[in-house]
């Protein structure tokens, strides 16, 4: 059942969002709304429950639920090492000095990440996995500034997770290709 | 609208154009009542309500006559105690264009001859924003380039606009929510207001512009996007067909780094109020005193 919940967004959650929406409007706190939330250590069900509405994580096909590759059963192999026999395509290029893949994804239960005090968060708010190093843009996002949103100025907003933009492995921002340039004004002869 | 013209010691324009528009339809045995025509209406401020309606229901006749398909022209008011504002995270900008085009669909520019309401600058980090080395034509296959920082500028919505006193007509003025707009009927082609504005903001149709119908975007705002005729100014509006009905302008929601956001400036909670409280903020040409709505921010 932790499965269904990280793979899509439960839809009954709706009206609490909505509702956390109005609230958070009506008192013009936003972003303390999900600071309580936070602080008081409250199980955070889901983005929503947070006042962010967010789409679903932009896995590569067939990479989720992990569980279907990494058997429960199967001992996890704990050692730092170089991956040959799978995800071999993941260059890590994030702090790869000092980290590796089971600081973040977590070894106990493979479909969940992890807090750096142990508590697991499944991907959908992988954003408060991304604010324990990265504090100020968390700030900032959880306020709009950082990142895009789309949808009303005066109302709901849909937030981007932090891996929407950042590859989460290598989240430098790659160069991209501008659209054309305006024609420069002709001369008269 | 439908009362005989007044006289009066001082005629107005429009009694004049009554009376002229009068004898015209006289001679020629018309028995249409000129005033209700675009060119001899009052101004767009002094119109009653049902004026405007019956005003709008024709330009939508006209323009779905026109384009094939049925257009909207609305004219949503300003909201009460709403005063938009946007800002621009320097920071973010890689230069990549995407606003520019994603400007130009929504808000119905000619294709050509060629109208940008947005103009990206390609600056040096060396100089700074140095309006006399930047580039907007820069042509690169990789953005951001290196060594260079980029500062989209569009109309800066300012309070204190030079464009809205130069106008000698009155066919450009601030409402109420801060939007800078443009009455394209009443605007006489004259350009005054594009050489008072110090950010180049301004554009002019100088061809009759080219809009193919299937490019067309449908919702329009009479004030806004609606198709411009050739002659007239034209620029930025904050996307006012979008912002007025609770929207994002499409620039905000189509940049790929978000650096561009937008809101109310009197709401607390707001982006806008967040930026100028915890950010290091300026205005461009800030020395002219235009007081622009369009604030250029620092995220990092």
């Amino acid at each position: 059942m932790k499965r269904t919940r990280c793979a899509r967004p439960r839809r009954s959650l709706a009206p609490v969002l909505l509702l956390g929406t109005l609230a958070a409007g009506a008192c013009g706190r936003h972003e303390e709304v999900a600071l309580v939330l936070w602080q008081e250590g409250l199980p955070t069900s889901s983005p929503a429950a947070q006042g962010f509405q967010v789409p679903p994580p932009p896995f590569t096909a067939g990479v989720f639920p992990c569980t279907d590759c990494h058997d429960p059963e199967i001992p996890v192999n704990t050692r730092r090492r170089d991956l040959v026999t799978a995800h071999t395509e993941i260059r890590l290029q994030h702090d790869e000095e000092h980290r590796w893949c089971l600081d973040c994804h977590d070894a106990g239960n493979r479909d969940m990440l992890h807090l750096a005090g142990g508590e697991l968060v499944p991907f959908e708010e992988s954003y408060r996995l991304c604010g324990q190093c990265h504090g100020d843009k968390y700030r900032d996002w959880r306020a709009g500034v950082h990142g895009r949103r789309t949808g009303r100025w005066d109302g709901e907003k849909t937030y981007l997770l932090c891996v929407h933009c950042h590859n989460s492995h290598a989240p430098r921002f790659q160069p991209i290709e501008p659209k054309p340039p305006p024609t420069p004004p002709r001369r008269t002869p | 609208m439908s009362e005989p013209c007044q006289t009066d010691t001082a005629p107005s324009r429009r009694d004049f154009l009554c009376a002229l528009a009068g004898c015209a339809a006289a001679a020629t045995g018309a028995c249409v009542d000129p005033t209700h025509t675009p060119f001899f209406r009052d101004h767009l401020r002094e119109l009653a309500p049902d004026e405007i309606a019956r005003m709008l229901r024709e330009l939508e006749a006209k323009e779905s006559a026109r384009f094939g398909k049925e257009v909207t022209v609305a004219m949503d008011g300003p909201r009460p105690g709403v005063e938009f504002a946007y800002a621009l995270d320097l920071t973010r900008c890689v230069g990549c264009r995407r606003c520019v085009y994603a400007c130009v669909e929504e808000n119905n520019q000619s294709r050509d001859p060629e109208v940008h309401w947005i103009r990206v600058l390609e600056m040096d980090k060396e100089k700074g924003v140095d309006f006399a080395h930047a580039d907007a034509y820069y042509d690169a296959k990789e953005v951001p380039r290196p060594g260079h920082f980029y500062v989209p500028t569009a109309c800066q919505h300012c309070r204190n606009a030079p464009c809205v006193k130069t106008c000698p007509v009155g066919a450009t003025w601030q409402e109420p929510d801060g939007i800078v707009v443009i009455d394209y009927d009443w605007c006489i082609g004259c350009r005054c207001c594009m050489s008072a504005c110090p950010y180049g903001a301004r554009h002019f149709n100088w061809g009759e512009p080219g809009l193919p119908a299937e490019e067309l975007n449908p919702k329009t705002h009479y004030l806004g996007n609606r198709p411009r005729p050739r002659g007239v100014v034209e620029k930025c509006t904050f996307c006012i067909q979008r912002v007025r009905a609770g929207l994002y302008p499409a620039c905000v929601e189509v940049c790929p780094v978000g650096a561009r956001k937008f809101g109310d400036l009197n709401d607390p909670a707001g982006e806008i109020r967040y930026i100028l409280q915890h950010k290091r903020v300026f205005v461009l040409k800030s020395e002219l005193a235009t007081l622009p709505r369009f604030y250029y921010f620092f995220g990092a």
